[in-house]
């Protein structure tokens, strides 16, 4: 038995806790707890004078262990583990026992047993920091130099907004000009302002910044090290074009002869060459060769490119180039990946020649876009005269994805009073909900009530092409049950737009796993905090901005990339950063090599010595996950804080009732027959 | 008659290689008879229960007890010599953690009972008789020890001074015990005479960084003679298990099965093992993890082979008295009982 001296503080957390567990009882019962010194309950712990109580017991108690029993380790353990160092205890020495999200909380209809909760966590807490160990923290400086992954909109302010300050920033992205979703945008809501002539002059800064490294068709391969030195290894892949003596002047797309459907810029509704620039706007202004459908690389022959380019820049042997990098902060903004409408049969996209999705219709409403900014039927010349909008494609729906998109009715009143504009065709909107919760964007929708656009409050059950009645020939009808008037209606259409949802990159679980943080549900990155930590994950030094966090609009897509510069300067700001010790350790005189860990770290700290036959913790490198703990079959790895011991501990704690009398705990009836 | 130390060696419930492996030691067993006075050895002396029980406590100073605790006898036996040594070596995997014996804790009393003299295809019992704890003969009354719900290890019914792991644990170790037990440098009390790394530290052959995507029976492959088992999907168990045999089992080309039972400070080898290797299966989905794992046939019993008794599991849970077996995991493996399955 151990012979600390600990103290309990149990919080009320105004009516928090003290509303459901009985907290006076609480703390009268830790106080009788083996080794427990000091035991109270106060109405906010967290408070100057809640913690000045913890700093006064530690003085005057002698107090060797702190146990402070209310809120999330998440929200306070910060808090008391300065209490702790002001008070001269080593802070990882402190303990924080959750009775607010683990028992009151979720308890608050029978407070009898979150008390009897409250104290079994408690117990355990009490147990474990019997057996805490006092750690240091070490520290290291900050590279001030940051990478930016994603030259969309939110990634497009992140860097400009550090490299403002005067920092450097690499922007690396991989498609051949920045830009992302909102280049392809004609119009924005509900401003209807032009998308391109707010975004190219935030690209064209992007690529005039001296600060600013900008480095396209790229990926970020590998990502070594921690919060403040990364080393990242980032693949430029070969755009067969010498950007030293290119000039972007247009001569080798204009002779290229190889034409193919371009499914990223155009959506499919339109050709691009095999050496080509994405949209005219495209920064930087350097074309890239597609070499899967050049023709040079099929058959050896063409080189029309190569023959026109007044500079000589066409190299078809160049290669790709890997470029490693230290950076001390790491940006992602990688933003989403459409719905593929197929998912959805019913709606017959890719069957039905008329049925669009919104990014195709998006492209067909560009004035640069391949129909000159003109809404037409797929065959290219009639206009429609009727256009049905539907709502929540791949949204909203248990069988493909159950959140809203949260763009798309916004999206779609766009679409509506565009088609109105350019057709004076009717137009029927089929939505679950109506929603537009932000700033004017309500006006937006009652100027399309005004404007007389039809909605029709019932998610469309079907399109189809089959005629039933008169009328329909040679119609769209959309099925769907009009949920207000309760009937069943078939509207028959022209075109029919499909609002498809906005997607996790198909990547972007392989991105999370390479960068070390985690993904939700739905495929989305994970915020640390997801009401007061929006922009930083659980990995420290890596933020996340735009559609990549979740689905999001321009404005908070832009507010989420410039959060990120805030976060990213303060940390450069400091100069240094604080690394937890909370870090795997392999005894290695104990480790027999037999390398399950190896592969298991989520962030590459573990090296196999193979002279010695063991594994090793680089601990600049470890965050102390403790999946190679968990995964050691030889139990040789601690984790320190978590050792094998203090969870034991905790677990026998927190069964502290369900003791024997000879103070095992008691884990089965094992009586011989 | 003299002052040698008295050595006894018992078995409980135990398969008898323990004691072979005794004899195993060659010719230090000379020395051991040199160095001992042999009071109780049923399997090899003719020395009776009542030649124990006449003995004074702590007369006898070390006993080797091999063999699991299953039946009021075994338990009788552990006590009574607990009480007459002063050092009771757990000797063997039985006795330290269950071992083959100890795979009965996936069932109970009466369905072992009633697999036995019942259901095994091998049974022939047309009148259905059952063992019964007393038997009345024209002699008088026979009985037999009381047969348990739960194999425990000896451990779980007396303190144990020292362990010696292995089924059955290797000469050398056998050796090292006696040696130490003679020269009296013992190490501390509680502890495992033995290694504290594991099999792989003793096996010659190359590991790589693990990505396992689906397992092989030893039957399905021959196996690169110098990569690592598990590295090709054959079951090892050595990664989890105390070193000491010399990597015997891989060494020919047969996945190790953890008799020497887990690491130093392991409380529960399989769990260690089912941890390591769901961390290394290459699987992105739980329909691929599905696929990896149905190629490992009867789990559990690769992984409590030997510790089941001691892990942290122990058993699984007793069949409620009314007679649910829905409840019971047995209920769902129809090969042992398919009465079971309604």
């Amino acid at each position: 038995m151990s012979e600390e001296k600990i103290g309990v503080y149990v919080c009320h957390c105004g009516h928090n806790i003290a509303g459901t567990v009985n907290v006076e009882e609480v703390s009268e019962w830790a106080g009788h707890l083996p080794n427990v010194a000091v035991a109270k309950n106060y109405k906010f712990m967290c408070s100057s004078l809640g913690q000045e109580m913890v700093e006064e017991d530690i003085k005057q108690e002698g107090l060797t262990r702190v146990v402070v029993a209310a809120c999330s380790p998440h929200m306070h353990e910060p808090t008391f583990r300065g209490a702790c160092q002001r008070a001269g205890l080593n802070p990882y020495l402190f303990e924080m026992a959750n009775i607010r999200e683990h028992a009151s909380w979720v308890h608050q209809d029978d407070k009898e047993a979150a008390t009897e909760k409250a104290k079994a966590i408690i117990s355990g807490a009490v147990r474990r920091a019997e057996e805490l160990e006092p750690l240091e923290p070490f520290r290291a400086p900050i590279n001030e130099t940051t990478l930016v992954v994603g030259g969309g909109i939110a990634g497009i302010n992140a860097a400009l907004e550090i490299a403002n300050s005067g920092h450097k920033v690499i922007l690396v992205e991989r498609e051949p000009s920045i830009g992302g979703h909102m280049a392809q945008f004609d119009k924005t809501f509900p401003t209807l302002d032009c998308a391109a002539c707010i975004l190219t002059p935030k690209m064209f800064d992007v690529g005039n910044n001296p600060n600013i490294e900008l480095l396209t068709y790229s990926e970020v391969e590998q990502v070594d090290g921690f919060v403040g030195n990364f080393t990242v290894r980032i693949r430029k892949r070969a755009r067969m074009i010498d950007t030293g003596l290119c000039t972007g002047c247009g001569d080798c797309w204009e002779r290229c002869p190889a034409k193919v459907i371009d499914f990223v810029y155009e959506s499919g509704l339109g050709y691009r060459t095999a050496v080509y620039r994405p949209f005219p706007q495209a920064v930087p202004k350097y074309p890239v060769i597609d070499t899967e459908s050049c023709i040079y690389y099929k058959n050896g022959r063409c080189k029309a490119c190569e023959k026109f380019c007044p500079t000589g820049a066409i190299k078809f042997d160049q290669q790709d180039e890997v470029v490693v990098a230290n950076v001390g902060n790491i940006v992602l903004a990688t933003g989403y990946d459409l719905f593929d409408a197929r998912r959805i049969p019913a709606y017959g996209y890719g069957r039905l020649a008329n049925v669009f999705t919104s990014m195709e219709f998006e492209r067909m409403t560009n004035a640069s876009g391949p129909t000159n900014g003109k809404v037409l039927l797929r065959d290219g010349v009639t206009q429609p005269e009727s256009v049905a909008i539907i709502h929540c494609v791949g949204s909203r729906d248990k069988n493909t994805n159950i959140y809203c998109s949260a763009t798309c009715c916004m999206a779609a009143l766009k679409f509506a009073h565009l088609v109105k504009e350019k057709t004076h065709a009717q137009v029927y909107n089929f939505y679950i909900d109506m929603r537009t919760a932000f700033k004017d964007y309500e006006l937006f929708y009652n100027r399309l009530l005004e404007e007389g656009t039809h909605f029709i409050r019932g998610r469309a059950a079907e399109v189809t092409d089959a005629a039933r009645q008169p009328g329909e020939e040679g119609k769209l009808i959309v099925q769907a049950e009009d949920t207000l008037i309760g009937k069943q209606r078939r509207v028959p259409v022209d075109m029919v737009i499909l609002m498809v949802a906005m997607e996790p990159r198909a990547d972007a679980s392989e991105v999370a796993h390479r960068f070390g943080i985690g993904c939700s549900d739905a495929g989305f990155f994970t915020e640390r905090h997801p009401k007061l930590d929006p922009v930083a994950t659980m990995n420290e030094g890596i933020f996340i901005a735009g559609t990549c966090q979740g689905p999001k609009d321009i404005p908070a897509s832009v507010a989420q990339g410039e959060a990120t510069a805030a976060r990213v300067l303060s940390l450069i700001g400091k100069g240094e950063v604080q690394v937890e010790p909370v870090r795997a350790r392999i005894d290695e005189d104990r480790c027999s090599g037999c390398r399950i860990c190896n592969n298991l770290c989520p962030y590459g700290a573990i090296d196999f010595i193979a002279e010695k036959g063991v594994s090793r913790v680089n601990p600049a490198q470890c965050k102390g996950c403790g999946t190679c703990v968990a995964a050691c079959p030889s139990q040789v790895i601690t984790g320190q804080h978590y050792t094998y011991d203090s969870i034991m501990a905790q677990i026998e704690g927190l069964l502290y009732d369900q003791r024997t009398p000879d103070e095992h705990v008691r884990v089965l009836e094992m009586e011989p027959a | 008659m003299s002052a040698k130390p008295k050595l006894a060696i018992y078995w409980a419930s135990s398969c008898g290689g323990c004691e072979i492996a005794i004899l195993a030691i060659h010719e230090k067993i000379l020395d051991v008879a040199a160095a001992f006075d042999l009071v109780f050895w049923p399997c090899a002396l003719d020395f009776k229960k009542a030649d124990v029980e006449a003995m004074a406590d702590g007369e006898i100073d070390v006993t080797l007890f091999n063999g699991a605790i299953r039946t009021d006898d075994n338990a009788e036996m552990a006590h009574l010599m607990r009480r007459k040594s002063k050092v009771l070596v757990a000797f063997g995997s039985c006795a330290m953690e269950g071992c083959a014996p100890g795979l009965a804790n996936f069932a109970d009393r009466a369905q072992m009972m009633r697999y036995i003299y019942h259901d095994a295809p091998t049974v022939d019992n047309p009148e259905g008789v059952d063992p019964q704890p007393q038997t009345l003969v024209p002699e008088g009354t026979l009985t037999l020890p009381g047969f348990w719900n739960t194999v425990k290890t000896l451990d779980q019914v007396v303190p144990v001074d020292y362990y010696l792991p292995g089924c059955p644990p290797e000469a050398k170790w056998v050796a090292a015990a006696v040696e130490a037990i003679v020269s009296g440098q013992l190490p501390p009390p509680g502890s495992v005479i033995g290694m504290d790394v594991t099999v792989c530290d003793e096996c010659p052959r190359e590991r790589s960084e693990k990505k396992i995507s689906r397992f092989y029976r030893p039957q399905e492959i021959i196996p690169d003679p110098h990569k690592c088992l598990l590295d090709q999907g054959l079951l090892c168990m050595g990664i989890a298990t105390r070193a000491g045999c010399g990597a015997l089992c891989p060494s020919v080309n047969m996945g190790c099965r953890g008799c020497y039972g887990p690491n130093e400070g392991v409380d529960d080898g399989g769990a260690r093992m089912i941890s390591a290797l769901a961390s290394v299966l290459d699987a992105k989905t739980p329909e691929e993890i599905d696929t990896i794992l149905d190629t490992l046939p009867d789990p559990a019993g690769y992984f409590y082979r030997f510790g089941l008794a001691r892990s942290m599991l122990q058993r699984t849970a007793l069949a409620q008295e009314n007679g649910d077996r829905r409840a019971h995991p047995m209920a769902e493996v129809p090969h042992l009982d398919p009465k079971l399955k309604t």
